[in-house]
């Protein structure tokens, strides 16, 4: 077997990022923020899933906040990290400007250019065309910058990196590809239809050619945290719930404590803005599997049907974390084990098919908001990549940082528009 | 020097609005003094005179006559030299004829006292029906492409027979060194080439592009033999000499293929598709590593089309021309980067350029392709 470590509960070992994952866990308590004016479609009925009456509808493009933070978790992500391959400022900020345009029209189910078909018969469309007659489907592109972008020489931004836009340090356990980490860009695509999310990624991709380039991507495919908490919980590629204690969208005191970033927290340019963690978790799936349900349940501190905490009876009742084992996922993820550090978790399941020797290539793609990383994502992935009792099973893979600025307020706003105004 | 082109333009085939029909010249009982219509073709050493310059489409016969001391040839050309009919190997003092189809418009016809050079040119008028509009300036690209694909077989045949004589001498060692360089002037023309249908599954075809019952020939059958098996036999003899006689065949064709602004634009466009698909994965020359020395003549043959339609785009699309001269320089000092002079052929073997690498220039390409994609609007506007 391939697993890497091993080492129940052991102490140690590789850590592995399932705080912050969804899981269930106590821990990051996730909730979806509504953001500050952003949602649109804040809810759906109470299943869950995809809020049926609203899955072909928009989500407000402009706003105080960017949208694909707080909005109601779609089912489908295509997330794309860029490196910038111009050296010129002002191409740059061009881009940024072209790309905002495009982004703004693909919300509203409309397509980028002059169309995809009925244009010059010698020159290709504007727009690649798979998303004709496909709704918004909630469509949602959220933008950031990584700490690569303030390098000394590149843009003249070196005054300009926030503080917590920190460079993540290496944990125990981590084995992460330079191929699937880093970016000087990212831009978030977050929908409920999967050919939206990816058209818009693809078209954003190719309008950037020649300024930047992809530097990695990633399909999900299955949210692994809601942000609306009376929605059913859904279950991560363990079979766990996940997410159940998320930043709500709508608690805006939650968002404004641990989601938005302060006036007074330094880099004006960032207020109302998040920092974003993203981290390619690959679960070892084949070991997993052949786990005795207790230890299953152990590991986690919930139980596998319901999704409650240790000893007790439902998936909300208040977590007892001194029941669990110390290297319960849970207990270890929780605030009250993180002086009270909370995230925005709004992970997707992934299955990149599988790998060389026939194992399912598949995880979380974990991805999370915070106010500030060195209160939020860091001391608990610390805490985790120590002692998780999870980390026999999992493995990151990939990791990248992004301050993702605050929404674009009208029209004539654009993506970095206080970065580089 | 473009050699000699015997006979008749093979078919003309594709050629769109008319066809070329070449006449002998004991067809007719042609009347010599063009009573039946016929243009009189007067051609001496240093003139090159018709009976009239305009005359009624449809059917159209030329009598020639040498009077140089001069082998001549005659043809009847498009205003983008595109050939719609030609008669060659005339003797001084012989008459031969010339008949083609054609439609209404402007047409030059040209002697070629000594057969060789642009020869001595005379505009002609077709008349009755609709004369297709052209502009000047794109006929002269045409015109100028058309030449540098000729150039370029001319000189390709000479370093194929280089290669190919290697192969039949058996020598390995020096037919894997004349590998690369034989393909170079194909590289840059490929998408006149492919324009013939014929020729290029014959010439450079992959192992894994054949069909079934499909007999593997040409460069890349050789390759494998030279690099993998190291060893020629007499099927790898036969094969070069079939080689030699397939790009012959193309040599022949480059004047009739059908070239237009737009085709030339996007032919420039497909060359850089070619490197994004074949060479950037190494697929391409997958025994020899040859692939940069192709994806260079890929990129000069896009370029020298680009340069021909700059002057008609950048009216049109000045902001597009800017970008595409950025990206061409941006990409032609990558590949800088993997040849140790700039005007050596000789690059980096690609199995020796990493991941990282081959991403940049994938990345390099696809910034140059993007815009190149937008060059045939700009000069059909």
């Amino acid at each position: 077997m391939s697993d890497a470590t091993t080492e129940a509960a052991g102490t140690g070992r590789p850590p592995s990022r399932r705080a912050l994952l969804g899981w269930g866990g106590a821990g990051l308590a996730l909730g979806a923020a509504a953001a500050g004016g952003t949602v649109a479609v804040v809810k759906s009925g109470g299943s869950d899933a995809v809020p049926a009456a609203d899955t072909g509808a928009a989500v407000p493009f402009h706003g105080e906040h960017q949208a694909g933070i707080a909005t109601a978790v779609q089912d489908r992500l295509h997330f794309a990290s860029f490196d910038v391959t111009t050296k010129d400022r002002a191409e740059l900020v061009q881009l940024l400007k072209d790309w905002t345009v495009a982004a703004a029209a693909m919300t509203e189910g409309k397509t980028v250019g002059e169309g995809a078909y009925g244009g010059l018969a010698e020159a290709p469309p504007d727009d690649t065309g798979e998303a004709l007659g496909l709704k918004p489907c909630r469509l949602t592109l959220t933008f950031g910058v990584g700490p690569s972008l303030f390098a000394k020489d590149r843009f003249g931004l070196d005054g300009k990196r926030p503080e917590a836009l920190v460079d993540i340090e290496q944990f125990p356990g981590d084995n992460l590809e330079p191929a699937r980490s880093g970016g000087d860009l990212c831009v978030q695509a977050c929908a409920d239809d999967p050919q939206v999310a990816v058209h818009a990624i693809r078209n954003l991709a190719r309008i950037g050619m020649g300024k930047v380039a992809i530097r990695w991507s990633q399909l999900g495919f299955g949210k692994t945290s809601s942000t609306t908490p009376d929605a059913q919980t859904p279950r991560n590629m363990m079979g766990f719930k996940d997410g159940t204690r998320n930043v709500s969208g709508t608690d805006t005191k939650a968002l404004d404590d641990h989601v938005w970033v302060g006036a007074k927290d330094g880099s004006d340019w960032m207020t109302g803005g998040s920092y974003l963690v993203a981290r390619r978790i690959r679960m070892h799936i084949e070991t997993w599997d052949r786990t005795s349900l207790q230890e299953q349940e152990d590991v986690f501190g919930r139980d596998k049907g319901e999704g409650a905490p240790v000893g007790k009876a439902k998936e909300r009742d208040e977590p007892f974390l001194k029941a669990m084992k110390p290297t319960a996922h849970v207990r270890l993820a929780h605030p009250d084990s993180n002086d009270g550090a909370r995230i925005l978790r709004r992970g997707y399941s992934f299955t990149d098919g599988t790998d060389g020797l026939g194992r399912l290539d598949a995880g979380l793609f974990f991805l999370a908001y915070q106010r500030d990383v060195r209160k939020g994502f860091l001391p608990v992935q610390r805490a985790l990549a120590r002692h998780d009792a999870l980390n026999e099973y999992i493995q990151h893979v990939g990791s990248a940082i992004f301050a993702v600025p605050p929404g674009v307020r009208d029209k004539d706003d654009w993506w970095g528009r206080g970065l580089f105004g | 020097m473009r050699p000699v082109r015997t006979s008749v333009v093979t078919a003309a085939a594709a050629v769109a609005a008319l066809t070329a029909v070449t006449g002998c010249a004991d067809k007719s009982d042609a009347k010599a003094g063009g009573a039946d219509g016929s243009v009189q073709v007067t051609a001496t050493d240093s003139s090159c005179k018709l009976s009239k310059t305009e005359f009624p489409a449809g059917h159209v016969k030329f009598d020639i006559e040498n009077k140089g001391s001069k082998v001549t040839e005659v043809y009847l050309l498009f205003p983008d030299d595109r050939i719609v009919a030609e008669r060659e190997n005339i003797g001084p003092g012989l008459k031969q004829q010339l008949t083609a189809e054609v439609k209404a418009g402007s047409y030059e016809v040209a002697c070629k006292p000594g057969m060789k050079g642009d020869g001595i040119r005379q505009k002609v008028t077709v008349t009755g029906g609709t004369a297709a509009k052209r502009n000047p300036q794109l006929d002269t690209a045409v015109a100028e492409y058309r030449k540098y694909a000729q150039e370029q077989a001319d000189e390709t045949l000479p370093k194929v027979k280089v290669f190919t004589d290697a192969v039949r001498a058996g020598d390995v060692e020096a037919a894997k060194k004349a590998f690369a360089p034989s393909r170079l002037g194909w590289e840059r023309t490929e998408p006149v080439a492919e324009s013939f249908g014929d020729i290029d599954p014959k010439t450079d075809t992959r192992e894994d592009g054949l069909e079934k019952g499909q007999k593997w020939t040409g460069w890349h059958r050789l390759e494998k033999s030279l690099w993998v098996d190291g060893k020629i036999g007499d099927d790898e003899k036969n094969l070069a000499t079939e080689l030699d006689k397939d790009l012959t065949d193309w040599q022949k064709r480059v004047g009739t293929a059908e070239i237009t602004p737009t085709s030339m634009a996007n032919g420039a466009k497909e060359l850089l598709d070619e490197v994004a698909t074949g060479k950037i994965t190494g697929e391409e020359d997958r025994y020899s590593h040859t692939d940069l020395s192709d994806f260079k003549g890929n990129v000069e043959g896009a370029q020298k089309a680009y340069e021909l339609l700059k002057p008609v785009a950048s009216k049109n699309d000045a902001a597009l021309t800017t970008e595409l001269d950025k990206q061409f320089a941006a990409l032609d000092t990558l590949l800088d980067k993997y040849r140790t002079d700039k005007t050596s052929y000789d690059f980096t073997s690609y199995d020796k350029v990493g991941e990282g690498d081959r991403k940049q220039l994938s990345d390099t390409v696809n910034a140059l392709a993007e815009p190149l994609s937008k060059l045939a609007a700009a000069v059909a506007k």
